[in-house]
């Protein structure tokens, strides 16, 4: 064992200490010499056909280097989507043209239509107001069931409808689906919507564009999760630059959740004005700004069927869901309603056919794309509520209907009907544990004390699984992606031992700096301290998909355990040479290489210096040098499962709704670093809970923004959450990578919304209120105790 | 933000004159307007600094009388108040966060009368005095609807002069994004009788419950209300609350500071 810790412990983060003195270098710390300030001109209407842009007069203003329109990206590419759905009848999704800046039409509030590069922030926005546009206004579309209305007015003029795709999953399970309904003893029917987010990271994007004109090089500087998939989509797609002569660095990133995957026109734009100019051309979003240009996140809405049978088993579901795009295909946007949301609707459950339609939508609105989850929280609430409603509509306990109802621990590797296959698991167990944590049998009493109080207590109920770990290649290629979803990570092992790790995964709040060194240190035997985690530069590291979808540890870890094993392989036979003993013979424990059965050994450093100083090394039948790469694309996906508890008291007289605690018990397999699991997953439960209870970006019916500040878009806040308890100690390894580990990092927000609303449905039928079947999210005081008046 | 001067008088005086000038605006915390001209929305040609005139600052007891400086923070009356008028400290303990209660200040926050501001309402319901360079100021001549007040250009509160009552609360529910109130009622009783204010509902901004007040003169207990409402036409309805609800707030917000008057 290290002495400062392997697998296991919990490890302090070391890169707390840039960030928490305020030493972090993020994108907007990066300043270039001649650096030029790129301000957008972005549209006030939701949607509109551009008559004239009256550039003259901005022109002429000081420090204005050049103005740019959409006039000047002709020839140029548009921002590609990297998913292509088939809808139910075989054929692709309608994909309308995304522009970097806007070509003759302005689709939503913020749609980017000219930018001004000036010599310093303030001139280019001075600049700006003086740009005049001519704007005919439209009608502009926003509700989704109006937009697929045959004379509703087009987002896109060119596509035949609003109808991005209507798909289908299982096709072919349709028949057996509505046949399982027609036999049904009980049916539970739920309609919800999934309301849209804003993922709001604590660093707003950012982008700096750099070119070197003697060597043709560009470079970007952006806030991403993933700067390889931005310099191909990018330089393949857009702009046209060969990744050879185009460096992504994406240094620390202050936040993601999905927002930063995404590859967005001010990254295209600041790269291609500075190769315009030949200067560095850098843009940083005001907060207004992110909220009407970051991708938003959910906005489904969804009605949801249970069948079961006389016994109260799960017989089939059937959903019918329409997903809001917005007004463009963001990047992965049409995956995320379908293979990250259909494939989910088994939950932990042994439902034989499942049904899942989903519509997809295009609206005069931000476009839509994955935010922490994606998809699964959509399925998971979904399904959680519907069983909560059925076992309320049957008069049993909601733990009983679930246990029931559960995938059993003998059933696995379980293939569900929605086309994945769960490796591992045990609900049960989290289910138990989540009861005894959350003192669920003493939750009466508990209710009683409150009722005195003139208060209503609730307990909602919620398990979880989320599919992650994302994503087998070959499996994703068929179902559409346009990308590969391996990960790659390169161990240099330096002459005096110490190691330089370059991995493809990007770390933006995760803590990947400590734990890909924790696993290094454990199996090599020496201390995390001797080694080094670089990430985010696509000039030093190996090509790689980025941080998302739960992927760094389960997808990246396994790439670096590989390498590492591949490292460890060379140094034995080092060591076998050094030690004058069979390879077959040598032993590595404690950063000590050891003949086995004899006191001959050799240490870690003894051997590192022999790689890079061979005097006495085998030069005939091995390189010098110790340095390795491995790729590693998942064989599957990883399923993290959990049993969340939520405990609420609910003031009739407001409708005022406190959470008292939240249990979380998730099962994520082998842990690394506990202690950044656990943050994962407080962090996770604050979304969760921020969208159960508090955040919803609207626009009114003209497609304005109305929560366009934090005035108006609530945003939780510490005491808006409770102190949590949260335990892994449920633990079904991952049967098919290296470390045994499943994903961890959305898990929270996929698990409580579900809890925290069917608690409060449980307390207002404790309370009497029994006529309330559901409130959709945010359950703000004002939509309870409305809820609470429509008797 | 667009470029302007900034000027920091020392005096009531020089204040005065400095707001003589083409384009100048107080400023006195400037939580509302910074925020406005960040945006570009407002855009001052001068800044006048209310927050340098000592005079303008602190809490005095002036006999049954409350005096606040109006350029005085809010966290500073949230500490000063306390001792002779807790309900009044208590609200002002209560605005915003550490950031806003340290630059926002009372002059500030009346001046701009915004409809959810928690101030507003205690001024009001203490029957308080808005005293200016100028003239003083009754409290229910001085508010006037949306951002809407009985000060002329140029003018500059000086101070606040609240009677002190025997009993007052104010309580308050926040609106869940900004924090501002939602709806928020403050009750203060005196001898001469029960005022209610209320801040946060009414698209008129903050008005006196006229009812309560008699009700409660009579009888200063959550019951005497009971059977009270404000009809929900004219009350505001946006993302967070229909105008039901704020109009059904009022009665449960004003039972609350009943009882939690002291």
């Amino acid at each position: 064992m290290p002495m400062d810790g392997g697998i296991g412990a919990s490890t302090k983060r070391r890169e707390d200490l840039r960030f928490l003195t305020g030493n972090g270098r993020y994108t907007d710390d990066i300043n270039l010499r001649g650096q030029l300030y790129a301000h957008f001109l972005r549209s006030q209407v939701a949607h509109g056909r551009i008559t004239a842009i009256d550039t003259a007069d901005a022109a002429a203003m000081p420090g204005v280097v050049r103005i740019f329109t959409g006039a000047d990206f002709e020839g140029v590419g548009g921002l590609p989507c990297g998913w292509q759905v088939t809808d139910k009848h075989g054929q692709p999704m309608q994909e309308p043209a995304h522009p970097v800046l806007a070509q003759g039409k302005v689709r939503h509030v913020g749609d980017p239509i000219a930018v001004v590069v000036a010599e310093t922030a303030e001139q280019a926005r001075d600049a700006a107001e003086a740009i005049v546009v001519d704007i005919d206004e439209l009608p502009a579309v926003v509700d989704m069931k109006a937009a697929l209305a045959a004379d509703a007015p087009k987002v896109h003029d060119d596509l035949t409808s609003n109808l991005c795709y209507d798909w289908g999953f299982v096709e072919e399970n349709k028949g057996a689906v509505d046949a399982a309904f027609s036999a049904a003893a009980h049916v539970t029917t739920l309609e919800l919507v999934n309301q849209r987010l804003v993922a709001n990271p604590m660093e707003p994007r950012v982008a700096v564009g750099d070119y070197d004109p003697w060597n043709d090089m560009s470079t970007l500087y952006t806030t991403s999760q993933n700067p390889h998939v931005i310099r191909l989509l990018m330089g393949a797609f857009v702009l046209g630059i060969p990744e050879h002569k185009l460096r992504v660095v994406a240094p620390d990133v202050g936040g993601g959740f999905g927002s930063k995957i995404f590859h967005y026109a001010e990254e295209a734009f600041c790269t291609f004005a500075a190769r315009q100019l030949k200067k560095p051309v850098k843009w940083t979003s005001s907060r207004s700004e992110a909220f009407m240009s970051d991708a938003h996140g959910r906005d489904h809405v969804t009605r949801i069927e249970l069948a079961l049978d006389a016994d109260n088993n799960f017989t089939a579901i059937r959903t019918e869901t329409y997903a809001n795009m917005g007004a463009y295909l963001s990047t992965f946007a049409p995956s995320v309603p379908t293979w990250l949301h259909g494939t989910l609707m088994a939950g932990n459950y042994k439902t034989p056919v499942i049904y899942v339609n989903v519509k997809a939508v295009f609206t005069n609105t931000v476009p839509v794309d994955a935010y922490r989850g994606a998809g699964r929280p959509e399925a998971t609430f979904q399904l959680e509520r519907l069983i909560d409603k059925a076992a309320r509509e049957l008069g049993v306990s909601p733990v009983d209907l679930r246990r029931q109802n559960f995938i059993q621990p003998d059933q696995f590797p379980y293939a569900t009907p929605v086309a994945v296959e769960y490796d591992t698991g045990n609900y049960d167990a989290t289910m138990d544990k989540m009861l005894e944590l959350a003192d669920y049998a003493g939750f009466d009493a508990r209710a009683a004390e409150s009722a005195k109080a003139g208060k209503l207590r609730g307990f909602g109920i919620a398990h979880y699984i989320e599919a992650c770990g994302i994503a087998p290649s070959n499996l994703v290629g068929q179902l559409g992606a346009r990308a590969g979803l391996y990960e790659s990570a390169t161990v240099r092992v330096n002459a005096t031992g110490s190691i330089s790790v370059f991995t493809g995964s990007h770390s933006h709040g995760q803590g990947h700096e400590t734990t890909f060194a924790q696993v290094v240190s454990e199996m090599i035997g020496i201390d995390a301290g001797q080694v080094e985690i670089v990430h985010g530069d696509t000039s030093n590291t190996p090509m790689g998909m980025g941080t998302y979808g739960s992927r760094s540890l389960a997808v990246g870890g396994s790439a670096l355990v590989r390498a590492t094993n591949k490292i460890i392989a060379k140094a034995k036979k080092i060591a076998a040479h050094l030690l004058e003993a069979a390879e077959a013979d040598i032993e590595l424990k404690d950063g000590k290489f050891s003949v086995a059965g004899t006191d001959k050994s050799v240490d870690w450093a003894g051997v590192t210096l022999a790689a890079y100083v061979p005097h006495n090394y085998p030069l005939e039948s091995l390189e010098p040098g110790l340095e390795e790469t491995a790729f590693y694309d998942p064989s599957n996906f990883t399923y993290p499962a959990g049993a969340y508890g939520c405990e609420v008291e609910l003031d009739p007289e407001t409708g005022k709704v406190t959470i008292l605690n939240f249990t979380a018990a998730d099962d994520f397999g082998n842990v690394v670093n506990p202690m950044i699991v656990e943050g994962q997953v407080h962090g996770g439960l604050a979304q969760g809970i921020g969208q159960a209870m508090l955040e919803a970006c609207a626009y009114d019916a003209d497609g304005q923004l109305l929560t366009g500040s934090y005035m108006d878009y609530a945003m939780p806040r510490a005491d808006d959450v409770p102190a949590y308890t949260v335990d892994h100690s449920c633990v079904t390894p991952c049967t098919h990578n290296p470390l045994g580990v499943k994903g961890c990092g959305e898990a929270g927000a996929i698990g409580s919304p579900p809890a925290v609303v069917n608690a409060v449905i449980d307390a207002l039928h404790r309370g009497g209120h029994t006529h309330v079947t559901h409130i959709d999210m945010p359950v703000s005081p004002s939509r309870v105790w409305a809820a609470m008046q429509a008797k | 933000m667009y470029n302007f001067d900034f000027v920091k008088p020392a005096t009531i005086a020089e204040a005065v004159e400095a707001l003589s000038g083409e384009e100048a605006q107080a400023l006195s915390g400037g939580q509302t307007l910074l925020p406005t001209m960040k945006q570009r929305l407002n855009a001052p040609a001068t800044l006048v600094s209310l927050t340098g005139i000592a005079e303008m600052k602190g809490v005095t007891r002036d006999g049954d009388t409350l005096v606040i400086g109006a350029a005085t923070p809010h966290a500073v009356v949230a500490r000063d108040a306390a001792a002779h008028y807790p309900a009044l400290a208590a609200l002002a303990g209560q605005i915003g966060d550490p950031a806003v209660r340290n630059r926002g200040t009372i002059g500030g926050s009346i001046a701009n009368n915004d409809p959810s501001a928690c101030y507003p309402s205690a001024v009001l319901a203490s029957g308080a005095v808005v005293v200016t360079n100028t003239r003083e100021i009754a409290a229910d001549d001085f508010f006037q609807g949306l951002f809407e007040t009985a000060l002329h250009d140029g003018e500059i509160i000086t101070a606040v002069r609240f009677p002190i009552p025997q009993k007052a609360a104010y309580a308050k529910f926040l609106q869940p994004a900004s924090r501002f109130a939602l709806t928020g009622a403050f009750v203060a009783q005196y001898a001469a009788g029960v005022r209610v204010a209320i801040t946060g509902a009414s698209e008129s901004g903050v008005f006196r419950w006229t009812e309560a007040e008699a009700a409660l003169s009579g009888n200063f207990t959550p019951e005497a209300i009971a059977g009270l409402s404000v009809a929900a036409d004219g009350m505001i309805g946006d993302l967070h609350g229909t105008p039901d609800y704020r109009a059904h707030l009022v009665g449960v917000m004003t039972r609350r500071a009943v009882t939690a008057a002291r």
